[in-house]
């Protein structure tokens, strides 16, 4: 997976350390380098006022439209609360087999549960919803082995329950994909 | 299961073909998409497919009309509606007429891949034969049970006779047992494996918080509560709910619980709307519940209804022959984890392990092995690595190196040694706290 650049693309601000922490994880998963950037999208261009939601369709073709020298794949990185038209809500999707993907810590926050704020368990929860999503782009499909970070989860509590690594069965489909 | 199951979404809004499309694909469908309903029929007409999901407003031919020509096409077709609110009277005609279901727009993300489960499994079942389905498999997804002994082989195969089955089960064994990996393993090796596992653990919430966790809540039940939110109950629809350290809560939750189970439904809090779920329920405990009957702190018609079936798991002390196999075990995952060369284990070591208790069961052999690696010389496992392999020197002088040791040793401990964390409240790198817990000789066994 060498030939692999990955770039975090940062829309707001994130709590210093929390980014680099999440690259450093995200390199160790993919074998690859990962950077973090901050975006200047103004993110006002994706509000849909009857939803008081930011589309997340279109900003997934924003990313995947912006050049970006050096790096195969982006990943768009948001505090806001995305969705897409079919769907209420959305933690993140990604290309299949593509260059981008996009993800948002806001549904993962305890808080929006009426529980107390984890800032531990955010980190872990953004953490794997990212790895999840890059492994989309890398052509992996939901996975049935129960603690791999690719099953599919619709609800922080899913989240919660796989860890935030590729099972052998999804970690040979990438290096199969990637000869 | 989804492998061969095909999908053909119509609809004429290409943002939303291009969502579900994406979204099916990750979820491993084969996926084709029309942008009407004349394009949809003609595609129909050139290949079968299991699921079709079309809006039922689309200019031209509306839905229900396509709906009807598929039908007479291939009845065998699952047709699911979409729909805007405004236009549910038109969906419910679409169910008279045969339809499997519809779903209002925008849906759950939930919502929308239990449906399509629902109905992939209504395929897969159709497809699989009796013979197939009565055949004993093989047990799936229990790499992570590790062990030949005797008392091990007794669990395995208590694990594959009650799977099938839709029995209550209690997993009892000390703490560290691994008593959430059987669970997993009756969930994931059971027909409702395509179906949500979902875990609570119920000692780890106060009664309040732990009933709407279980039950969920309605928008502004309680300060804080931002959204409708789904229970554990309601999210284990079709699947498995698994209650751990089910000693631990209180009379009036049991009384609930009780309700739960015998009604199969349950009330959000703050709502009013009775919602019910399908759900197979399994607890674990490391209490002796029926001590508890008798003694009159767990209910006894609570406890007949969960214990149906009763799965005890040794402790490790009981299965000493398991130990180099499950050595082994985490040897190869912490060393895959940390991207390090496999080391091996010095004789005297192995044998200090053998010999020892472990009142802290597999989860403390677990930790030693995470441990001996993180501090070892990179290729062998040495007695000194272990935790048990030195003498404690106690001083009686707090030293500034004690107290420091002390913090690293509480922080770790509080992380569950994940270094990365731990290192991140420490404010320091990854390094200096592997460094430091070298030169403190710390370990997660002792504290
Ligand atoms: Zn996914
Ligand atoms: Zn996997």
């Amino acid at each position: 997976m060498d030939k692999h650049n990955i770039i975090l693309i940062a829309h707001g601000q994130f709590e210093s350390g929390f980014l680099s922490e999440i690259a450093e994880e995200v390199a160790l998963e993919y074998n690859c380098s990962v950077a973090v950037q901050e975006s200047q999208l103004d993110l006002m261009n994706f509000y849909e006022p009857t939803r008081r939601q930011y589309d997340g369709y279109k900003l997934l073709k924003e990313i995947d439209g912006m050049n970006i020298a050096g790096y195969t794949k982006k990943i768009g990185l948001f505090r806001v609360d995305l969705f897409i038209p079919i769907l209420t809500y959305i933690f993140g999707q990604a290309f299949f087999k593509g260059n981008s993907g996009i993800a948002s810590l806001y549904r993962l926050k305890n808080e929006q549960y009426g529980m107390k704020p984890d800032q531990d368990l955010l980190f872990h929860r953004f953490r794997k919803v990212i790895i999840h999503e890059i492994g989309h782009t890398f052509g992996l499909i939901h996975c049935h082995v129960p603690n791999c970070v690719m099953r599919s989860s619709t609800y922080v509590e899913d989240i919660d329950q796989k860890r935030h690594h590729l099972c052998c069965n999804c970690r040979s489909i990438i290096a199969v994909n990637e000869e | 299961m989804s492998k061969n199951i095909s999908i053909l979404i119509v609809d004429d809004e290409e943002s939303v073909r291009d969502s579900l499309y994406n979204w099916f694909i990750e979820d491993g469908y084969r996926v084709e998409c029309a942008g009407n309903a004349k394009e949809a029929l003609s595609i129909i007409e050139s290949r079968e497919f299991d699921i079709v999901l079309a809006d039922i407003k689309m200019p031209g031919m509306d839905g229900l009309e396509m709906h009807r020509r598929i039908k007479a096409q291939n009845k065998e077709t699952i047709v699911i509606v979409m729909t805007a609110f405004a236009s549910v009277d038109t969906a419910v005609q679409a169910l008279k007429d045969g339809a499997y279901d519809y779903i209002t727009k925008p849906f759950d993300p939930d919502d929308l891949s239990h449906l399509v489960r629902n109905a992939a499994k209504q395929i897969t079942l159709k497809a699989e034969n009796e013979a197939l389905r009565n055949k004993m498999n093989e047990l799936e997804n229990v790499e992570d049970i590790v062990g030949k002994s005797e008392g091990m082989l007794k669990v395995l195969k208590e694990v594959k006779s009650v799977a099938q089955s839709n029995s209550s089960v209690i997993i009892s064994g000390e703490s560290g047992t691994g008593k959430e990996l059987i669970a997993r393993a009756i969930h994931f090796n059971s027909p409702r494996r395509y179906f949500p596992l979902v875990s609570v653990h119920c000692g780890a919430l106060t009664e309040s918080l732990l009933e709407s966790e279980l039950f969920g809540h309605e928008k502004g039940a309680f300060t804080g509560a931002m959204y409708n939110r789904k229970g554990r109950f309601e999210m284990a629809d079709g699947g498995t709910i698994f209650l751990d350290e089910i000693a631990t809560i209180s009379a009036k939750t049991q009384v609930e619980l009780l309700r739960v189970l015998e009604s199969k439904s349950f009330i959000r809090v703050g709502g009013n709307k009775e919602i019910s779920s399908d759900f197979r329920v399994i607890c674990a405990t490391n209490k002796d519940l029926k001590k508890m009957v008798e003694n009159g702190t767990f209910r006894e018609d609570l406890f007949y209804r969960l214990n149906v079936v009763n799965i005890n798991i040794p402790p490790l002390r009981e299965r000493v022959e398991d130990i180099p196999m499950l050595m082994n075990h985490f040897i190869i995952k912490y060393c895959t984890a940390m991207s390090r060369d496999m080391v091996t284990i010095e004789p005297a070591a192995l044998k200090r392990l053998e010999e020892f208790e472990f009142p802290g069961n597999v989860r403390e052999l677990e930790n030693m092995i995470e441990r001996a690696i993180v501090i070892g010389n990179g290729k062998e496992i040495r007695l000194a690595d272990l935790p048990m392999g030195k003498d404690i020197i106690y001083s009686s002088v707090e030293s500034l190196d004690d107290l420091e040791k002390k913090y690293i040793l509480q922080i770790l401990n509080k992380y569950d040694w994940n270094i990365t964390r731990s290192a991140k409240a420490l404010k320091v790198d990854r390094v200096t706290l592997y460094n430091k817990i070298k030169k403190y000789d710390l370990s997660t066994g002792k504290s």
